[in-house]
């Protein structure tokens, strides 16, 4: 089985992709700018779109707008706990990418927070004033090797993705994410497959609620909502891959020349 | 000698007055922020609210400037008259939008804290929304267009680094593909949006 899974992520790769291992920076954002992104498959992307909209609107937005009303204290160690346990995946990515002491910084946040943080609910490390804490996962590292984006997908349930960050979420389940093989993939008796479960759907609703009026005032005032999800995402992947701090990096000026000149 | 000092003193003195009478991106932005900021927290109707949001646009963005860039390539290939006609329909369209997302805000708290010079044309003004109980802190930056120094204006913001001018271009640009470019369509839609 995970022979065929290892054929199918090589044969996509190689035959929708353009692989370059010798990618420069400004190579891989011209690569994941979002401008140059194929939507291949609109009419099925809208269509799980669609879907995923009235998912959201029977049980996402429901739940969200309920867990918003909790206290800050306990919403906060809700999130903490999530990033915390993001650490499993952000860790072996930082070495991936050659980012050594990331990694090491990362690993002594995640044993600072899991223990005297209490499993992650106090951001200990925070106050001791490690560098500040940034996500990674498999399909970033694929990207600052040089692989490019392919097309623009839409996943049902898990929303907005591309061809290669769809096909490196597979890395989590063949051993790639420690969480996922101490809960589902391994029997430890410490854990079980819902603590897994249930911390995706929590982080589900942890964004949904913290991103709440932000998303019902985009869809009340956007013309084409789905192309506004799609930009907003390619242009967060984007920014992402790159680690970019500054803004000036996100936006080519040339565009805004191109008015002074018209 | 004399002739040179004369020049000197000429020189500084324009210099002064244009340092004097230009305006400063970020001083500009916080002030701007401070205007809509306190129109929020006014016990007023909505809709006055609106109204009053509205004006500060007026002043402070440069709509038109939007509007070109959010059409792309497709301003080339229009005539003058459906440029003028479609400059009329994103204002009306920008000025809803941009009042309503504003008016469900109250009394945002925005602090300028860092400018950084592009160019002539160009600064980034960064920001911070501050944090309530309700939503996390959220950065801001603008852009701001200083071609003339002393009437700086508005041309993006970019929250998050997600720029909010770029996903406009990217959204027509949808509407326009899925129409085989036909303009008719965008202006639909742009009518359609503030008639509702």
């Amino acid at each position: 089985m995970i022979k065929k899974f290892v054929i199918i992520l090589i044969t996509t790769f190689a035959l929708t992709l353009n692989v370059n291992a010798a990618s420069d920076g400004d190579l891989i954002l011209k690569k994941n700018d979002p401008a140059e992104v194929k939507d291949c498959f609109e009419g099925l992307n809208r269509a799980t779109f669609a879907f995923n909209q009235a998912l959201d609107g029977i049980i996402f937005k429901p739940v969200a707008s309920v867990y918003k009303k909790l206290p800050s204290p306990v919403k906060g160690g809700v999130s903490n706990s999530l990033d915390n346990l993001s650490n499993l995946v952000t860790i072996p990515n930082n070495i991936l990418q050659g980012e050594f002491k990331l990694a090491m910084i990362n690993t002594g946040r995640f044993l600072v927070n899991t223990t005297v943080g209490i499993l992650g609910f106090v951001d200990v490390a925070q106050h001791l004033g490690m560098a500040e804490y940034e996500k990674e996962d498999y399909g970033q590292s694929l990207a600052k090797a040089g692989v490019g984006p392919g097309c623009y997908i839409v996943l049902p349930v898990l929303g907005p993705s591309t061809a290669r960050d769809a096909v490196s979420l597979g890395a989590n389940f063949l051993g790639g994410d420690a969480w996922y093989n101490v809960t589902v993939k391994n029997d430890t008796h410490y854990f079980r497959d819902v603590d897994y479960y249930s911390s995706k759907v929590t982080a589900g609703v942890d964004f949904r609620a913290k991103n709440y009026e932000a998303i019902e005032n985009l869809e009340e005032n956007s013309l084409d909502f789905y192309a506004s999800v799609k930009s907003l995402y390619l242009q967060d992947r984007q920014q992402k891959i790159a680690n970019m701090k500054t803004v000036i990096e996100t936006l080519n000026d040339s565009d805004w020349e191109e008015i002074e000149n018209n | 000698m004399r002739i040179k000092n004369y020049l000197s003193i000429i020189i500084i003195y324009f210099l002064g007055i244009n340092v004097v009478s230009a305006t400063q991106p970020d001083i500009f932005v916080q002030s701007t922020v401070n205007r809509a900021s306190k129109v929020l927290s006014e016990n007023i109707p909505k809709e006055n609210k609106i109204s009053e949001l509205k004006k500060i646009a007026l002043e402070t963005v440069d709509i038109q400037g939007i509007a070109f860039y959010t059409l792309g390539s497709t301003r080339k290939t229009i005539n003058e008259n459906q440029k003028k006609e479609y400059i009329r329909l994103f204002n009306d369209y920008f000025l809803k939008s941009f009042s309503s997302r504003l008016a469900e805000y109250t009394n945002p708290e925005i602090d300028v804290f860092n400018k950084e010079i592009l160019n002539k044309n160009y600064t980034i003004v960064n920001s911070l929304l501050k944090g309530t109980k309700e939503r996390p802190e959220v950065k801001i930056d603008w852009r701001i267009y200083t071609k003339d120094p002393e009437n700086p204006l508005i041309r993006d913001l970019i929250i998050e680094g997600l720029s909010l001018a770029r996903t406009q271009k990217e959204e027509f640009a949808s509407i326009l593909n899925s129409n085989d470019g036909d303009i008719n369509a965008l202006f639909k839609t742009l009518k359609d949006f503030s008639k509702n």
